[in-house]
This record gives structure tokens, C-alpha cells and sequence, in this order.
């Protein structure tokens, strides 16, 4: 599984960088980029769904 | 407070965000709005015109579209922008950027107080709110009945933010009178709201002043040195922004606290099980921010616009019920029912699209440590029946008196 954050789309509210930290990270200004080049190691498969149905703005691809 | 316009009998054609009847039974208004009236788009006259979208996909697609809709005045009121001053900041700046500012400026406003309030600079306060949160607590005494709303929730945004900005903590009633009048004195007449302006604008040219004098580590110098585009901000955009983050940030969050807690009073199983385990906390403030969201932005309609059938009018104004749009049931699992543990919550409480809430990080912080604390100290507590909760008027909801007992502390 791989996630990927829209940067057109991510408007900084850090719910990702907030529930999956081990998958995502923020720059300076709040937006969200993701980490290990968005390959999810596996048993984080759920956070990383998790991430994607909290996202306000559907900023998360996640490719299985 | 006196309302220019009469109580409202028709929530379909003739609604009005500032009757207080709106804010105190605003699900129940929406409910019929929706569901009896088949009125997805509610309008009045007041105001010079107002539209009310009601479902997710109005209100998020408003809320994208920076063409159509402008940003130059948030908070509706009886005086347009045009009218307000005879000369206004130009679009795209507007009074209070970057809030206010439609793109390109706006990305550029933004981009300087970002920094400020990304969630690595955020976090380190969580010590210095939760001394807050303790220290009102201490305040209230050895008694049993409390009023959440008026002796904590609204103390600890305030604190907070004269605290980042560098202003007297003491001045925290001038901050809430102010933001008492821009956002809930929205239909007194135009020259009562001029002249109480004027009032704190001659305090903050003094603040600004005094930054300017004796520069130290805080936002408002950091606002004054901050250039964009190789130039420093104009004195009118420092104090726009200034005025933007007391607004935003006090009864916002204010409201914010105090909605959670009216739950929590209510709810005596929820409130046990965030007692028992406060590390539920976190998904529950995010499930009350979806319920409760405290804040109703609102755009300008640029120019006369088809909007899905909905002939709006050159600056016709358009709320942003961002709390209608998190009961939406196209997008949200059962919205009508707090579940505390809900686990997909795609809520937009701080808005969507370029605008969200800048202070967010913050907002989060404050009402999570506050929560906590509260439920720590009062492990146990209820309304007090014999008194009123009262709820706020205008574009940001929440408990303005919020009467409890406490039945167990710690």
C-alpha cells in the first residue's frame, strides 16, 4: 500500500500528521507531506485508511 | 443589545443568523429547513440579502470558489464593506487579511502567519494552557455550583492569546468586549458599531505603538518586522491582522470549550467514560467540533451569480454553516447522534479549502488540555437545572452561560 497527500488539495489540518505519524509529516507552514515515499509498512495499513477518511479537503490517495 | 430588525416567523425566506432564537435551536431550524421545507438554500432581505446553504456540497463548493464568492467582509452585518468605509482597503487585502483577502495576496498573508501556528510551534504552550486551566480552577473555590462557560471556558482563549501577542493579560474584558461587537452586535445600527470600533481601535494603535517602541519576542513584533515581498506590512494590515487574531480566536475557541462541556454535563455516560479514560479525549473533541463546530463563516457574492438556481445578487452576502455541513447524512454515518468514538470524522469545523482556520492547531490544543483538566479536577458534574444555560448570537455558537454542579472532585 502507498498514501500520497495532494498538495493542491492539503490545506494544513493536520489530521493525518495527527492520527498516523509514522506515515505522515509536516512542513513549516502546516501542510502534509508523506513519509518513506508513501509506502506504508505493513500493520499500518488501517491507519493509513484511517488518515485518508479524516482528511476535510480528500487530500489522501492511497493506491493498495 | 438592540436588533434593528424584528423577531423572525418565517425561517425559510425571512431567517436571521443574529435572532437569538437561531443560535439556541439551530439543529431543529435546520431539520425543518431540510427536511419539512425541502429547502436546501435558505434567503432574507435582512442585512441587504442573505443566502444560508444547508448541505455539505453548497457549502464546501462556496467555500472553494474564490471567483465567484469574495471574502473582503466575513462577519455579516448591516453595514457592507462599501458601505462601512468610504474608502476600503482594496480588494484583495480587506480589512483583517489574511481572512479577509481573496488570491493572490491572500497566499501571501497566509504564508507569513502559517509558521507561527503549525503544530510544532503549538505544542509547547500545552504546558503554559493547562497552568491556565489549572488557575481557574483554583479561582473558583471550595464551591459546588459553577458557571463552565463564564468562569473557564472563556478565560483560556483569552489568556492564551495575549499571551502570544504580547498584550496586558489583564485587558482580557477589552478583548471580549470587542469581540462581543463584531461578532454578536452585527444588527445594532451603523454609527453605535462605528463609534464602539473607534474605542478599541485608539487601544490597539497604543499596543502597536508600544511594540514599535520596545520591540520583544511575540507576535505582534514579529508581525511589525515580517515583510512581504520586500516590504513591510502597511500599520493597517498589523492592526487588521491583530484585530483577525483576537476575533478568531477567543470566542471561537471560547465556544468551543463550553460546547464539549454542555455535552459532557448532559451526558452523564459519555461523561464517565472520558473521565475513566482521558486518553478517548482527543477522538471525542474532534467528534464534538463536528457536532457543536462553533463557527459560521461568510463570503460576498462578487457579482450578480446563478448559483443552482439561486439568483444572488452583486454583495448579497452568503453564510458558511460549516456546522450544517457536519450533519450532512450524505457524508456523515448518523450525524445527528454524538458518538464519541467516532472514528470517521472528515469534519470541517475550521472550514475547507484556502480560508481554514489559521488557529486551529490551537484551538485543538486548548480544548483538549481544557477538557481534561476539567475532567480531572471535576471527575463528576452536572447541569444545574435551577439556573439557564443562555447561548451566544450570531456566527459563532456556543454556551455563554453554562450553570453546572459539581458532584465529584479530585
Amino acid at each position: 500500500m502507498r498514501v500520497h497527500v495532494d498538495a493542491q488539495k492539503c490545506q494544513g489540518h493536520s489530521r493525518c500528521y495527527a492520527l498516523a505519524p509514522e506515515l505522515f509529516d509536516i512542513d513549516d507552514y502546516g501542510n502534509a507531506h508523506e513519509l518513506n515515499d508513501g509506502v506504508v509498512p505493513e500493520g499500518l495499513e488501517a491507519r493509513a485508511r484511517l488518515a485518508q477518511a479524516n482528511c476535510p479537503e480528500f487530500a489522501i490517495i492511497i493506491q493498495e | 443589545m438592540t436588533s434593528i430588525y424584528g423577531p423572525v416567523t418565517d425561517w425559510e425566506h425571512d431567517f436571521d443568523h443574529a435572532d437569538p432564537e437561531y443560535n439556541a435551536n439551530v439543529h431543529q431550524i435546520w431539520d425543518d429547513l431540510l427536511n419539512k421545507k425541502q429547502c436546501p438554500v435558505a434567503h432574507t432581505e435582512r442585512y441587504g440579502g442573505t443566502w444560508l446553504p444547508l448541505t455539505h456540497e453548497h457549502v464546501r463548493e462556496i467555500a472553494y470558489d474564490t471567483e465567484h464568492f469574495t471574502s473582503r467582509s466575513v462577519v455579516v452585518g448591516t453595514t457592507k464593506p462599501s458601505q462601512f468605509d468610504p474608502q476600503p482597503p482594496p480588494s484583495p487585502i480587506g480589512n483583517a487579511p489574511p481572512i479577509s483577502s481573496d488570491p493572490p495576496f491572500h497566499a501571501e498573508a497566509r504564508r507569513l502567519l502559517l509558521p507561527a501556528f503549525s503544530p510544532k510551534k503549538i505544542d509547547p504552550w500545552a504546558s503554559e494552557i493547562r497552568r491556565i486551566c489549572h488557575q481557574l480552577i483554583d479561582d473558583m473555590g471550595d464551591v459546588q455550583f459553577v458557571d463552565a462557560a463564564q468562569q473557564y471556558s472563556q478565560d483560556i482563549p483569552v489568556q492564551v492569546i495575549a499571551r502570544m501577542l504580547g498584550f496586558p493579560v489583564q485587558d482580557a474584558d477589552k478583548f471580549r468586549h470587542f469581540v462581543h461587537l463584531v461578532l454578536e452586535s452585527v444588527n445594532e445600527d451603523r454609527e453605535t458599531r462605528l463609534a464602539k470600533f473607534m474605542v478599541f481601535d485608539e487601544y490597539l494603535t497604543h499596543q502597536i505603538n508600544d511594540h514599535i517602541a520596545n520591540p520583544r519576542d511575540d507576535l505582534t513584533t514579529y508581525l511589525l518586522n515580517a515583510e512581504i515581498m520586500g516590504n513591510k506590512l502597511s500599520p493597517e494590515h498589523v492592526g487588521g491582522t491583530i484585530i483577525l487574531l483576537l476575533v478568531a480566536g477567543i470566542d471561537t475557541t471560547w465556544s468551543g470549550i463550553g460546547s464539549s462541556l454542555w455535552h459532557l454535563a448532559t451526558n452523564a455516560v459519555d461523561r464517565r467514560r472520558l473521565a475513566e479514560n482521558p486518553d478517548m479525549i482527543p477522538t471525542a473533541v474532534e467528534e464534538f467540533l463536528r457536532a457543536y463546530a462553533p463557527v459560521t463563516m461568510a463570503r460576498l457574492v462578487r457579482d450578480d451569480y446563478d448559483f443552482h438556481g439561486y439568483a444572488m445578487k452583486e454583495e448579497d452576502w452568503v453564510l458558511l454553516p460549516f456546522p450544517a455541513a457536519n450533519r450532512d447524512p450524505n457524508v456523515f454515518h448518523d450525524p445527528d447522534t454524538v458518538v464519541i468514538d467516532r472514528e470517521e470524522n472528515r469534519h470541517a469545523a475550521f472550514g475547507l479549502g484556502i480560508h481554514r482556520c489559521l488557529g486551529s492547531n490551537l484551538a485543538r490544543l486548548e480544548m483538549n488540555v481544557a477538557i481534561e483538566v476539567f475532567l480531572e479536577r471535576f471527575p463528576d458534574f452536572e447541569l444545574d437545572q435551577s439556573e439557564e444555560v443562555t447561548w451566544s448570537v450570531g456566527q459563532v455558537r456556543g454556551p455563554r452561560r453554562l450553570p453546572v454542579r459539581i458532584t465529584a472532585r479530585s
